[in-house]
């Protein structure tokens, strides 16, 4: 299985690529927007500010490849500011266009503690998972929430996570398995 | 409200884990990676790495301790001592660590805070605060920094930071229990995550930490045990402390 993580200055892909190794699968870290098409999944990873991040995307073109991955229905895992690129907007850094593979906005935390930094069960589940961050999507393609914010996304071929797998420990390690490689 | 944190805090020097008292005649205690993954095991929510001796030779194994520690612990991470630059953070970070922790750097150049915001963005900023008696100190706490500890923090969240290691320089290794009384008074002050540190002596301590703060970070209290960790996570369930499930 080819997996590709995309590499736009803007994501922790070693973590990502570690995490996958620990599953036996050798992922390719890279910005070629060939690879990424043809990958069997290609994993969005994200921290930082979603405006570089955009700039990023576009500049290295992986906008159009993740854009025309998701139109032929290919498999795409967004993680963290990952998920928030792939809406339509988000509000952070003055508005920003997302991807537009998923409808809705990534809109600021409003109450508690901001960033939303650690380990926090799903609402549906009760697996617990590690979060980092001030936005959320509002989307009426979520599947999970945390505490009433958006945890997991699906719009077709796309998986887009607000937690991070890759440093969930167990739990993390068993989603990547069952519901991202297992789908490919 | 996430789950508490507990955080084993482990000092390194030329890569390897160092114990010593008030910087004085450092032991060695063991390998970085070991250790970690002993206390990922054990249930720790993180793990914090303090590179406490920062000297140049010192920075190169740190970022092989990050490297390292990546690869074979799949919980998140704060690399902290001897950062100030946001291309130190950056490589330390790309590394695999989670969040960067800065002290006298941003006290010496706040301006910092907002440079690291705006690279790696808020959730990967720790500034770490030590405070005696409402002011602030710096250089691993030698010197006063002119600053009060409540308008301090004030300004780490202004400028961008993420969370805030807040360290009770009196209560250090005194296992008297954390200060709640400044950790309250920031929590009030500020809408950031708060790490208290400094003090834990027992369970007791540690559940009145985690009513007022967001995590504890535990030093001395673990011995450098990772059972010592599994036994307090016990320890706090039995006093109301809803943790992780770290199966």
């Amino acid at each position: 299985m080819k997996v590709v993580i995309c590499s736009y200055g803007a994501g922790n892909t070693r973590s990502v690529q570690l995490a996958f190794a620990r599953l036996g699968v050798e992922a390719l870290v890279g910005a070629d927007a060939g690879d990424v098409l043809a990958a069997d999944l290609a994993v969005l990873p994200g921290v930082g500010a979603a405006g570089s991040a955009m700039r990023a995307l576009r500049r290295h073109g992986l906008d159009e490849a993740l854009c025309e991955r998701a139109a032929l229905d290919r498999p795409i895992l967004g993680i963290c500011l990952g998920l928030q690129l792939a809406l339509e907007e988000t509000e952070e850094d003055g508005g920003v266009d997302g991807l537009a593979l998923v409808p809705g906005r990534a809109a600021r935390l409003r109450g508690g503690r901001v960033p939303r930094i650690g380990w926090a069960p799903l609402d549906e589940s009760g697996e617990t998972y590690w979060y980092a961050h001030s936005y959320a999507a509002e989307t009426p393609a979520a599947t999970a929430t945390s505490e009433g914010i958006t945890a997991i996304v699906r719009c077709g071929a796309f998986t887009g996570v607000q937690f991070h797998p890759e440093k969930s420990g167990a739990a993390g390690a068993r989603f990547l398995a069952a519901r991202c490689l297992s789908r490919v | 409200m996430p789950l508490p944190r507990l955080i084993p805090c482990l000092d390194v020097a030329e890569g390897r884990v160092v114990k010593g008292v008030r910087f004085a005649a450092l032991r060695d205690v063991g390998d970085p990676v070991e250790l970690g993954a002993a206390y990922s095991d054990a249930g720790a929510d993180e793990l914090v790495f303090l590179d406490i001796s920062a000297t140049l030779a010192s920075r190169a194994a740190a970022l092989d301790v990050a490297a390292r520690v990546a690869e074979h612990v799949a919980i998140p991470f704060t690399f902290g001592g001897g950062i100030r630059t946001v291309e130190d953070a950056t490589a330390v970070l790309e590394a695999g660590a989670d969040k960067v922790s800065v002290n006298s750097a941003a006290l010496a150049r706040p301006a910092l805070i907002e440079e690291l915001a705006a690279r790696l963005g808020s959730q990967a900023v720790v500034v770490a605060i030590d405070t005696e008696g409402g002011r602030v100190r710096s250089h691993a706490a030698t010197r006063d920094a002119e600053r009060d500890t409540v308008a301090w923090a004030r300004e780490c969240e202004a400028r961008g930071a993420g969370e805030l290691l807040v360290t009770s320089i009196d209560r250090d290794g005194t296992r008297a229990g954390y200060d709640l009384e400044t950790l309250a008074e920031l929590r009030a002050a500020v809408a950031l995550p708060i790490v208290a540190s400094g003090g834990a002596g027992d369970a007791h301590h540690v559940a009145a930490a985690l009513r007022v703060a967001d995590a504890a970070l535990l030093a001395s209290i673990l011995h450098e045990d990772p059972q010592r960790l599994r036994s307090l996570r016990r320890e706090l369930a039995e006093l109301g402390i809803e943790l992780r499930d770290a199966a």
